[in-house]
């Protein structure tokens, strides 16, 4: 079924970077999306600490996708980004208030620095909103004439595509709570684990929303889920969904610190899965192939090189930078 | 809003907008970068407390920086989807991977290191931190090399060809990245992203020199950066010219448009130093010149004949007044850092370098210069080389995106408003930094409670910082 050939290979690298970044930015865009709901200074700081040294490194994971994508699929790149003209400005209009609050809430006074928490929670919810309802938009299909965007510039505006917007903010907010309950300690890790609870529903809830509703989008996507023989590789995903959220929920009353974030991010990562049946081979569904919207091979091997040996090399020196930092971040400690 | 418009000339509106607002940050960050690898190893090396102390006040401002760097680039990598999506259908083979390989090389370097540099010296330990240090100033530079790769391949393309779907593709990768006039454009922006990091190093350290003649930290500051203004602004002009003549050789219609040369000079072209450049009526008004100076700078022969833009098609044309005008803010930029570096050099061996309150006051002045230069440098490259995204064979008009106009004037309107709020304040945030003397026991941008109270003992925080070692061996 899946043809051994680069195109396919770097569908696969496109795929794991925009993963790992949601991954490592769904978290730190969730402690943002959590912020109103932590008033006090001193967990705002702790807060922000717990981030502060990795932010910038799991933001280049979003560089990555966008300029891996124009490299590798450049059709697809110039197809994508046009239809998803507004969702794309709002979102990095959403990350840059986030991203400089960081350092800014920092060299400023106490009044003013309630202005940066502002941006950073709001810079937040922002960006989330406009990732999910890309996502969505992408789902439902864009209209495509020869090598270009063919639609108007508020066609990814749907119900759908708002449901993708709030499931988005939910899961990464179950993220950030989750991520709270591995880093922190005392109130605020106790006030994480309800966090958690309550968002762990919502998001059982987003998922099997969207779920539902995915199929009623394109008949495509009810065949590559319902029709025989499909279902015999599709059906372990929502088998191994509930099994995930047994062992989260179990985590959860069990109080064990370390483990919720690396659940929640395995629920993660089977939502992404599923939403990989769902489109492949398409990279704009229902137009474009990955094959279609391919470089040439000579550009893609040519890049193929640098990702085997960099790749590895960059989780590992990612790795160590947050070995360096391991640990429950506290107020008082001498944490950067 | 913006119905009627021309949504091209609002997409190079916005281009042109968030490009200046972003690289500001990088010609800062990457002279930054290594002077704070300077600082650091001259730290380790000989001990002197003044070094660190120098560090750790820079780095704080390196934070600021380069986290707004880092939020305006993002927006630069998505935008050439978003307005440029004809564009990046048609180079994407060729220089995303460019892009790419910049993503793999440099930016990770740079973010993967950039927490331990910022937050780590306390965690790692010296040298290991210096290592993080050097791997950020190093991937500034892996930075520089690809971003201009790309730009320059744009500029003067090579080693491509032309597929069934008019796309280019690679042909050549190594004449594509070697392309004929990246080598120059390189060297000529990472010893401007230097001057400027000088000139803003030298501004600071006269600035509390005015104030201080005495302060150690401003002392060594102000004597390093015009160590660099002095021994770099030569070599930086030298540079230019010889860019100059490379773009002569590959874009001569862009020096054309940088001279004001609309008429052709069959023995001898003037040097236009200064005018109005009328571009309808196609001739200079108000030229001031020098007769046949032109062809002696650009050719090396007094009589030698050089073509003017009358000989080119006016569809084809560069707008010659803003090319024209920013080339010679540029000009006279560098020439000013020369007189600094100049100026430097004569009260340094007269011995009078830390107290002459003129010279003081220049290096105050020129602060911004190079930014002023560098941004006046990249409109005259940018504006030189249209009507055409890649020279000659792709234009502009044709690399837009398919989208309405109230699209990009709503994203372009936003953008403005959001950059002067954001950008502004980390700009004044900077200005507040620099505005306290570097003092001795200077602290890094770390993020902790700043003071601890009186009553706390050393005792108490070694029994805290045992403590938290403990509970990170538990969690091990």
């Amino acid at each position: 079924m899946i043809a051994a050939d680069v195109a396919t290979i770097w569908a696969f690298i496109i795929a794991f970077a925009v993963f790992v970044y949601v991954v490592m930015d769904g978290f730190d865009l969730g402690l943002g999306i959590l912020f109103p709901l932590f008033p006090a200074k001193a967990d705002r700081d702790v807060i922000m600490n717990s981030v502060a040294p990795v932010w910038d490194g799991n933001e280049t994971w979003l560089v990555l996708g966008g300029g891996g994508l124009m490299a590798a699929f450049p059709l697809a790149y110039a197809v994508l980004m046009p239809a998803l003209y507004t969702p794309m400005i709002a979102m990095l209009i959403g990350l840059i208030f986030r991203g400089v609050a960081f350092e800014f809430r920092w060299r400023t006074t106490q009044r003013k620095r309630n202005r940066w928490d502002v941006a950073f929670a709001g810079g937040s919810w922002l960006a989330t909103l406009a990732q999910g309802i890309a996502l969505g938009a992408i789902l439902q299909g864009i209209h495509v004439e020869e090598r270009h965007y063919a639609g108007g510039w508020w066609d990814w505006l749907t119900p759908f595509s708002l449901l993708t917007g709030l499931a988005l903010v939910v899961g990464y907010a179950l993220l950030g709570a989750a991520w709270l309950v591995l880093k922190t300690e005392g109130e605020l890790r106790d006030k994480a684990y309800g966090l958690s609870w309550s968002l762990l529903f919502a998001m059982l809830g987003s998922i099997g929303a969207v779920s539902i509703a995915t199929p009623f989008l394109h008949i495509q996507y009810a065949q590559r889920w319902f029709a025989w023989p499909n279902i015999i590789l599709t059906a372990p995903v929502p088998i191994a969904v509930a099994a995930v959220t047994i062992l989260l929920l179990r985590s959860l009353a069990k109080r064990q610190d370390s483990q919720p974030f690396f659940l929640s991010l395995a629920l993660f990562a089977l939502s992404y899965a599923g939403l990989g049946i769902s489109m492949y081979p398409y990279i704009v569904p229902q137009s474009i192939t990955i094959w279609q919207a391919a470089s040439p091979e000579n550009s893609q091997i040519f890049m193929l090189f640098g990702v085997a040996v960099l790749v590895p090399l960059i989780l590992g020196y990612t790795a160590w930078a947050y070995w360096v930092f391991r640990g429950k971040v506290r107020p008082e400690s001498g944490y950067h | 809003m913006f119905e009627g418009w021309d949504a091209v000339a609002l997409a190079r509106a916005q281009f042109a907008f968030t490009m200046s607002f972003h690289i500001v940050f990088p010609a800062f960050t990457i002279g930054l970068a290594s002077y704070l690898a300077v600082l650091e190893a001259l730290w380790l090396w000989t001990g002197r407390e003044v070094f660190i102390n120098l560090f750790n006040y820079w780095l704080k401002i390196f934070a600021v920086v380069f986290g707004m760097g880092v939020v305006s680039g993002i927006v630069m990598s998505y935008q050439f989807g978003t307005n440029w999506s004809a564009f990046s259908d048609k180079t994407g083979p060729v220089i995303g991977p460019l892009m790419a390989y910049e993503v793999l090389t440099a930016f990770f370097l740079e973010a993967g290191f950039l927490g331990v540099m910022l937050f780590g010296l306390e965690r790692v330990g010296h040298r290991l931190h210096f290592v993080a240090t050097l791997m950020v100033a190093i991937g500034t530079l892996i930075s520089a090399f690809w971003i201009l790769s790309a730009n320059s391949w744009m500029q003067t393309p090579a080693g491509y060809a032309l597929n069934a779907d008019g796309q280019f593709v690679a042909a050549d990768w190594l004449k594509v990245i070697f392309n004929p006039s990246f080598p120059y454009r390189l060297v000529h922006m990472v010893l401007a992203a230097y001057l400027t990091t000088a000139l803003v190093v030298g501004a600071v350290g006269a600035f509390h020199l005015l104030r201080n003649q005495n302060l150690a930290g401003p002392r060594v500051m102000f004597s390093m950066a015009m160590w660099m203004a002095t021994l770099v602004a030569p070599i930086q002009i030298i540079a230019g010219d010889q860019h100059g003549l490379n773009t002569l050789d590959h874009q001569p219609v862009k020096i054309m448009a940088m001279e004001g040369h609309y008429e052709s000079h069959s023995d001898g072209a003037p040097l236009i130093l200064f005018g109005w450049p009328n571009q309808s009526a196609g001739k200079v008004d108000y030229a001031v010149e020098v007769p046949k100076l032109g062809s002696l700078i650009l050719k090396h022969s007094l009589d030698a004949p050089l073509a003017g833009l009358d000989t080119v098609p006016r569809k084809d044309w560069p707008p010659v007044p803003i090319t024209f005008w920013s080339f010679r803010i540029m000009v006279a930029m560098g020439f000013l850092m020369l007189g600094l570096g100049l100026l430097s050099l004569f009260m340094r061996l007269r011995g009078t370098l830390y107290e002459q309150r003129l010279l003081h006051r220049f290096a105050v002045a020129m602060g911004p210069a190079g930014f002023i230069a560098v941004l006046a440098g990249w409109i005259t490259t940018e504006t030189g080389r249209q009507p055409f995204t890649v020279y000659g064979l792709l234009r502009t008009a044709e690399s837009a995106s398919p989208l309405a106009a109230p699209a990009v004037g709503s994203s372009l309107v936003a953008f403005v408003i959001v950059y002067f709020a954001v950008f502004a304040a980390g700009i004044i945030y900077i200005l507040r930094l620099m505005a306290a003397p570097p003092h001795p026991g200077e602290q890094g941008p770390s993020h902790d409670v700043p003071t601890r109270t009186a009553g706390i003992t050393p005792a108490a925080g070694v029994a805290s910082a045992t403590g938290a070692a403990a509970t990170e061996g538990a969690v091990r």
